[in-house]
């Protein structure tokens, strides 16, 4: 790879390292690959150099290429909805530089056999730097535990049955208890499916009115909680997935506070949408777990800004348009959030919810850590995955224009502020003006 | 050159929700001048010569289609009936394909039954034809609201001010749904009356009275309004047996006598004789189940006449 | 500026000739009615049945007839008009129905009309009565019974206002 030869002087940019608690103005010295120095001496500097391209950040923020721990790549098997290569792209455009992705391909990362091919086709292709997470279960039926061990020595970070929650209490307990072996996260899609049956978004006054059938809340609260109970009982890692309700970040704070080994993750359409975009039956904003209500919004913005949930991820879904312009009952659920997620984000900062420097925790360290990877930071003799990002770059969001060859998202034609303007990734500078990554 | 009637703001007819008052108003009204047809030697009109109408039905109906069916024909229109079984889902038509397939023999308007629901309001976005309802999922059947506010009207006179009782199951029923919608758009006084599985007290409006007893929700009302118990629901609990539901919710002569004298009862049919209603109510003088049939053509013609109507 | 072409009074003494005129041609009302359409018409064919009661002493049966429809302009015209009541509590078979309307111009609204009547029953004759003929004929139609005879352009326009509708009687002419 070209990357061992990459020197790069990123001068005058806002960093935030939140690794190292840098907060503030300096020059980044990246050599051969690297980061070598962060200078946030204004008198001394770091010299120009011929050898070393010069990227002027004055007015941008530099920020350790952010680390998304919940993605779909659709590869194997789905190639028509997203593949490695299309999935990545979109990752950097979104100022990603690592990604995790779910085993439900086809056949399912289930084996090492398929991890490998991943991780194969990943360096080979991969705009950035993919990680994989292999199922807890065999074919994600919930039945009989995967090979876990085998998975972890051919690289998989955490394990997960993510849209097919394991149902069985005894199974996740075993689940738990065999992780720890390899001191890995479980990752649980928390869903009591008996409760949700039948649902396609959230159950209330308004999907009566739509005569949609609903999701109760209460189908994730009560999941959310069992698994605590098991992590509690076998002393396993336990991460939650895409916490969307009130009594959901309420159980993870308990839980937190008990000193139960537990983590959380939401998405940026948790905290930006509610039930309301469903309103006219439009099934880009079919999700599971489905949008909520106003108040559940209000909880996981109260959630990330107290603690309690820790990682912002994507669960970019790439879908193919067949798959959301149909009825809404058959509609494919999810949305191809890659691109738009930083955006919608920095939103947060903007509302005071989040510090910058939270908001990178979340996005970027936070995940690395729980999963155990060495990302999400700028120190010294770290990858060079560097994100600038324009806070006041405003754009309307136009899924045309997507790298991702998803373009189902429920944001089209919102006008957002801020995002990427230059991602550094497996040793190549991505300009996000001059074309697509990747290109 | 005739006055230049009042409009329906859409081209089509999803849901009684979408309606203001003032339009449910005009096709009733409009209705009252094609039952006067019906009740001629010659049922037929000529209005809508030339145009086509396309009954698309994704789940079996018998009524609903042969009304909608005749309703057009007596407006002069070519119908066509196309009934989508569930094989041609198998065989990779998606519901667009199928709607443009329509759209391209030329339908003027399409009337549409799916079993999901905002299917109407799917193809409403994307046909120029005019879509009207004919029943989607467990959200709304527009025509048959309108047709019961028109029967309750050509008996009562008025529909504002009377307590009607809906009984059944509500939660799965998409008749309640738009009668909910249409009789309090008409300023009626609804109540609600099933056990509590079928009736989601939490999200339904809490102006809207509910009981779970049936001799209690029936004192005093102007109309009882019955809904047919899907058999198939038995499976997945929200009653024990059929048996215990008559027991307790079932329409008998006894309880119907808690009602006003001369109350009417109703039913969207079929109905299921001796589970929520026995014949001895069912055929009797105040039952006005044969009305609503007759008038469904009546409010149908109605809408067909005002959505071909609109322009622009 | 609208022209009044007719008082109430000059209605009223118009009305009242063609209500001779009606009981002339028809030697009384034995067999007779008289079917207004929607609405001027129907305002029309109640005053000329009081008139023919206070001439005859008999009451002859009005109905009201309405013709949308039957009309032959919904394809082209802008949006379809309102749906009104047909109100003919009686048998038109084998009668002699007179067609009351207030103005007639290109005689489509009496081709329509006469549609009309003829799926409701099969009257032993038709005759037409109007209270302004202002020509521009486009269809081979003739009154038995005409108010007036008022030339008109194009661009003008006859209205007829009744009593019932709020107003005064009256016939105005308007500039278009």
């Amino acid at each position: 790879m070209m990357g061992k030869s990459l020197n790069l002087i990123i001068r005058n940019g806002h960093i935030i390292d939140p690794s190292q608690g840098i907060d503030g103005k300096g020059d980044l010295l990246v050599e051969e690959g690297k980061i070598k120095e962060i200078s946030q001496d204004s008198m001394l500097g770091i010299p120009n150099d011929e050898t070393h391209e010069v990227i002027d950040a004055n007015g941008l923020y530099v920020l350790p290429g952010l680390v998304d721990m919940h993605v779909h790549l659709r590869e194997p098997g789905y190639e028509y909805k997203e593949t490695i290569k299309t999935g990545t792209m979109a990752a950097v455009r979104g100022g990603f530089t690592s990604v995790c992705c779910m085993p439900n391909t086809k056949p399912v990362n289930d084996n090492e056999t398929v991890t490998e091919f991943i991780l194969r086709k990943a360096y080979a292709e991969g705009a950035c730097y993919v990680y994989t997470i292999g199922a807890i279960t065999k074919g994600q039926r919930g039945e009989e535990l995967a090979e876990m061990g085998m998975m972890r020595e051919a690289g998989c970070v955490a394990f997960s049955d993510d849209g097919f929650p394991v149902m069985n209490s005894l199974l996740m307990r075993r689940a738990l208890e065999y992780s720890k072996v390899f001191g890995v996260t479980i990752i649980s899609h928390a869903e009591d499916l008996s409760l949700s049956s039948g649902g396609v978004m959230n159950e209330g006054p308004l999907s009566l009115s739509l005569g949609l059938r609903g999701i109760p809340a209460e189908a994730e609260v009560i999941a959310i909680k069992r698994d605590i109970e098991l992590a509690a009982l076998t002393g396993g890692r336990l991460h939650i997935a895409h916490v969307s309700t009130a009594g959901g970040v309420r159980a993870v704070r308990e839980a937190k506070k008990a000193g139960v080994a537990v983590t959380s993750e939401t998405c940026p359409h948790y905290f930006t949408l509610t039930e309301e975009a469903v309103s006219d039956y439009n099934t880009n904003a079919k999700m599971n777990p489905p949008l909520r209500t106003g108040r559940d919004v209000e909880a996981v913005k109260e959630g990330l800004s107290d603690g309690t949930i820790d990682v912002i991820a994507t669960d970019h879904a790439p879908h193919h348009m067949d798959e959301k312009l149909c009825e809404f009952d058959r509609a494919a659920a999810g949305i191809s959030g890659l691109e738009t997620a930083l955006s919608l984000c920095l939103g947060l900062v903007e509302e005071g919810i989040l510090s910058m420097t939270e908001l990178v925790r979340k996005m970027a360290l936070n995940p690395a850590r729980i999963l155990g990877m060495e990302k999400g930071s700028l120190k010294k003799d770290a990858t060079a995955d560097i994100v600038l990002v324009d806070p006041g770059r405003k754009f309307a969001v136009n899924s045309g224009e997507f790298v991702s060859m998803g373009k189902n998202t429920p944001f089209e034609g919102w006008q957002l502020k801020g995002g990427p303007v230059v991602v550094i990734c497996k040793g190549r500078i991505y300009n996000m003006d001059n074309g697509n990554p990747g290109d | 050159m005739g006055e230049t009637g009042q409009q329906l703001r859409n081209k089509d007819i999803v849901g009684i929700k979408d309606l203001s008052c003032e339009e449910i108003e005009l096709i009733l009204n409009t209705a009252v001048g094609f039952r006067d047809v019906l009740r001629r030697d010659i049922k037929k009109v000529p209005t809508l010569r030339g145009k086509t109408v396309v009954n698309l039905f994704f789940e079996p109906s018998t009524r609903t289609r042969t009304s909608f069916e005749l309703a057009a024909k007596r407006l002069s229109t070519d119908v066509i009936n196309f009934s989508v079984s569930a094989s041609s889902v198998v065989k990779g038509e998606s519901l667009i394909d199928t709607a443009m397939t329509i759209q391209a023999l030329g339908a003027d308007v399409v009337i549409i039954r799916h079993s999901s629901s905002g299917v109407p309001h799917l193809l409403a976005r994307h046909l120029n034809a005019s879509v009207i309802n004919a029943g989607d999922g467990i959200n709304e059947h527009p025509t048959q609201a309108l047709l019961d506010a028109f029967t309750i009207m050509e008996k009562n006179g008025r529909i504002k001010g009377l307590k009607i009782a809906i009984v059944g199951d509500i939660l799965h029923s998409r008749v309640a749904k738009s009668n909910i919608y249409c009789l309090r758009a008409l300023g009626a006084d609804v109540r609600l009356i099933g056990p509590p599985t079928l009736i989601p007290a939490g999200l339904i409006d809490p102006d809207i009275k509910i009981f779970h007893n049936m001799e209690a929700g029936l004192r005093d009302i102007d109309v009882v309004m019955m809904l047919r118990i899907q058999m198939e629901r038995q499976d997945r609990g929200f009653f024990p047996t059929t048996d215990e539901y008559f027991r307790l919710w079932g329409l008998t002569p006894e309880r119907f006598s808690l009602a006003k004298p001369g109350a009417i009862v109703m039913h969207p049919g079929p109905m299921n004789r001796g589970i929520e209603i026995v014949s001895d109510v069912a055929d009797s003088p105040q039952s006005v189940i044969l009305e609503q049939v007759t008038n469904g053509i009546a409010v149908r013609m109605a809408v067909l006449y005002l959505l071909s109507g609109r322009r622009g | 500026m609208p022209k009044e072409l007719l008082d109430s009074k000059d209605m009223d003494r118009t009305i009242t000739r063609m209500a001779h005129e009606i009981l002339e041609k028809n030697r009384g009302v034995e067999r007779v009615c008289l079917v207004g359409i929607q609405r001027g018409g129907v305002y029309l064919a109640k005053r000329l049945a009081e008139k023919i009661k206070l001439i005859e002493g008999r009451d002859v049966p009005v109905g009201a007839l309405d013709i949308a429809l039957y009309r032959d302009d919904l394809n082209i015209r802008k949006e379809y008009p309102a749906v009104r009541k047909t109100d003919i509590p009686f048998e038109i078979t084998g009668q002699v129905v007179v067609l009351v309307d207030d103005v007639l111009f290109t005689g489509r609204s009496i081709r329509a009309a006469m549609d009309a009547l003829m799926d409701i029953g099969r009257p032993a004759r038709i005759e037409l009565a109007v209270l302004i003929d202002r020509g521009h004929r486009e269809l081979p139609v003739r009154a038995d019974f005409v108010g007036r005879n008022i030339p008109t352009s194009h661009e003008e326009n006859i209205a007829v206002e009744f009593l019932e509708e709020g107003g005064n009687d009256r016939v105005v002419l308007n500039q278009e």
